[in-house]
């Protein structure tokens, strides 16, 4: 190959995945005891070792628990000695894979181990969540993460995209498929519950807890050679919105549309679709930004309403997508991850298996 | 196992933020009872202004007025307002664009509940008593039901023009150590040291933190350490912490305690500072009631050999 030739795109693929049971508090165990055990798990699908692994990319937030540089402690469950090539985002696990998945296509490496966690119950989430927002005209006035939810489902219901029994229905569903998910914290009948914030009700909201997840993704033959059917990832993008709520239009999601644009998801369709939509309303939205029809599974694993691991839930969106394309329950599946005020920051992943 | 430590935990942190200029003008704005905007190069009024238009990325400064009263363009009614919020009964949040303005801002609106709330009611700025340049000058909307606002013409220049902000914060969490790191707590309170065996590699860690950080595997067999150990290296502290009653030149010292495999860092007492080596054997003090030792003494041995300890540099 000389210089002037680009290099074929490395085919790149999730091959194993893991998740902790979701609960409300882990009061028990530090992060790197509650995360080193789905590392265990993740490693022991594949057969690898911590040494085996090429690259390992992490993502967390130390405001969730409040502790300081909580991820270098975490990267004792790695076994971080001798040295190994790693990062980490202050993100969701699923920018994590992104930035895995683009060490993989430069060819610096054939696997990579990604994992995120997040510990909500030390704090309250609600306003741990108000310290992403503007400091200078919006953080002052603590609008929870509920409340600024709650503006976007009111603008959805304005706008005649849905009401007060349809999202319900969303939550029910969600929390009803939940019931075949072991990893699931909230599922089954559950009541809808009163306002929180109105017009969005506890089943509208997302559970609060704590857990983790890790994937292992590998490049080409090593996919095939650690995983019988890789779920390959066709394509991965991610895009960003104003962060002014009074700027966007919060009915609509063009960066997820963009991002799904940009991954190719629109070029042929897909059987399953994991959202990272912590709000029921949420789930509207980025259902209409991604033309999903109704013939589309959405969320069969209960989705964000049934387990929302700060930091972790839209890694286990790409997980969840890729072990139904392992065990052979889908073809084509999409992935989502959301972060941000009324998703305001996306990720699109489509997932591929071999034709069988 | 004993019950898992707990503790509350306030992390708070004053942010001191520089303003630049457009943001400085809004804020000093609300502290004269003037609402800004600025102008896109398309002809769009932003409000709350920023310095780059977000659609293009385009510089802009151009400030104009807007009418302290507007419309509501989504709300959310708020029956349980928490610390920090606007306004200590139900309320409700509110994005509000305002007249002569394309974008909206978010505060908070005063409603006697949520029925008296709706898209695309009128509202007004009702303005703190006590203003200092902050989007709390703002104390809340409330409703209005006259004629339409009619911004001035104020161009954002002002003679005492706010340069910053201070941004207080706090969080409130209950802190948990863990299992390994309670057990080691819980065993200092009995005067003790305990680190955890790694299964794979054998080391003693101490402080345990629950894994081996060379193997990654979990370690929970427990191992009493100590109490006496070997001074690994050292340092001369000089400068005296805020709230710390010790009385400088005092050393801070890497410990290999005896029976582990990590250091552990600590006080060094009962000898002049400039005569702590490395090699030098000590023991821990501990005071009455405290839950872990307030320093190492000599124990008047021999020192150490480098070659026991130079692997735990």
């Amino acid at each position: 190959m000389t210089s002037e030739e680009a290099p074929a795109a490395r085919e790149i693929a999730v091959v194993a995945f893991a998740q902790t049971d979701h609960r409300r508090s882990t009061e028990e165990s530090s992060e790197v005891e509650m995360l080193m055990p789905v590392l265990h798990e993740v490693l022991a699908q594949t057969g690898l070792r911590a040494a085996d692994i090429g690259f390992t990319c992490s993502g967390s937030s130390d405001y969730l628990a409040g502790r300081a540089f909580s991820f270098t402690l975490a990267l004792d469950g790695v076994g971080a000695w001798p040295p190994i090539s790693e990062s980490h985002v202050e993100m969701d696990g699923a920018w994590a894979l992104y930035e895995a998945w683009t060490k993989l296509l430069t060819g610096d490496a054939d696997t990579a181990l990604v994992y995120s966690y997040g510990k909500s119950s030390p704090g309250s989430v609600r306003d741990v969540l108000t310290r992403q927002l503007d400091p200078y005209y919006v953080a002052p006035l603590w609008p929870d993460s509920i409340a600024l939810a709650a503006l976007q489902a009111q603008a959805l219901i304005d706008a005649g995209h849905t009401d007060e029994p349809a999202l319900a229905a969303v939550g029910a569903r969600s929390r009803a498929d939940a019931t075949a998910n072991p990893h699931a914290q909230l599922k089954g009948q559950l009541p809808y519950g009163g306002y929180v914030v109105r017009p969005l009700r506890t089943g509208d909201c997302p559970p609060v807890g704590d857990g983790a997840a890790a994937v292992i993704l590998a490049a080409g033959e090593r996919a095939r050679e650690l995983c019988e059917r890789p779920a390959w990832i066709r394509g991965i993008d991610h895009r960003i919105e104003a962060h002014a709520l009074g700027v966007r239009d919060l009915t609509d999601s063009p960066s997820t549309r963009l991002a799904a644009k940009k991954a190719g998801a629109f070029e042929r369709p897909v059987d399953t679709a994991e959202l990272h939509a912590p709000f029921t309303a949420q789930e509207v939205i980025l259902r209409r930004a991604l033309r999903l029809g109704d013939d589309v599974r959405v969320n069969p694993s209960g989705g964000a309403l049934a387990a929302n691991p700060v930091m972790a839930a839209g890694l286990v969106r790409i997980g969840e997508a890729a072990a139904r394309i392992h065990r052979g329950d889908s073809g084509r599946a999409l992935a989502h991850a959301t972060s941000g005020p009324c998703l305001q920051q996306n990720l699109v992943a489509v997932l591929e298996g071999d034709p069988r | 196992m004993p019950e898992v430590l707990q503790a509350p935990l306030v992390v708070e942190f004053p942010f001191t933020r520089s303003l630049g200029p457009v943001q400085s003008a809004f804020l000093t704005g609300l502290r004269e009872r003037v609402v800004l905007g600025v102008k896109t190069g398309d002809g769009r009024t932003l409000v709350p202004p920023v310095e780059y238009d977000p659609v293009t990325a385009e510089e802009i400064r151009d400030l104009v007025e807007v009418a302290p009263a507007g419309t509501v363009t989504t709300w959310a009614w708020n029956h349980e307002p928490r610390r920090g919020q606007p306004l200590g009964t139900p309320f409700a949040w509110v994005l509000v664009r305002l007249d002569g303005a394309d974008t909206a801002l978010l505060h908070a609106l005063d409603a006697p509940g949520p029925d008296a709330v709706r898209t695309g009611m009128r509202v007004r700025v009702r303005w703190a008593e006590e203003r200092t340049g902050a989007i709390t000058d703002i104390a809340c909307f409330e409703p209005y039901d006259g004629e339409p606002g009619q911004p001035g013409r104020h161009t954002g220049e002002f003679e005492d023009p706010l340069t910053g902000i201070v941004a207080p914060a706090r969080l409130d969490y209950t802190y948990s150590p863990g299992r390994a790191q309670t057990a080691y707590i819980q065993a200092l309170s009995e005067q003790r040291t305990v680190g955890e065996r790694c299964p794979s590699c054998r080391k003693v860690y101490v402080p345990p933190r629950g894994a081996c950080p060379t193997c990654g595997v979990a370690t929970a067999e427990q191992v009493e350490v100590g109490p006496r150990g070997t001074v690994t290296t050292f340092c001369i502290v000089n400068i005296k912490a805020r709230n710390l009653d010790i009385e400088v030149p005092y050393v801070y010292a890497h410990i290999a305690l005896d029976g582990a495999d990590l250091a552990l860092h600590a006080r060094i007492g009962g000898i002049p500072y400039d005569q702590v080596r490395m090699g030098l054997r000590v023991e821990p003090v501990w005071t009455e009631g405290s839950r872990y030792p307030d320093h190492y003494r000599p124990t008047g041995e021999p020192d150490a050999d480098y070659e026991t300890y130079k692997e735990l540099l």
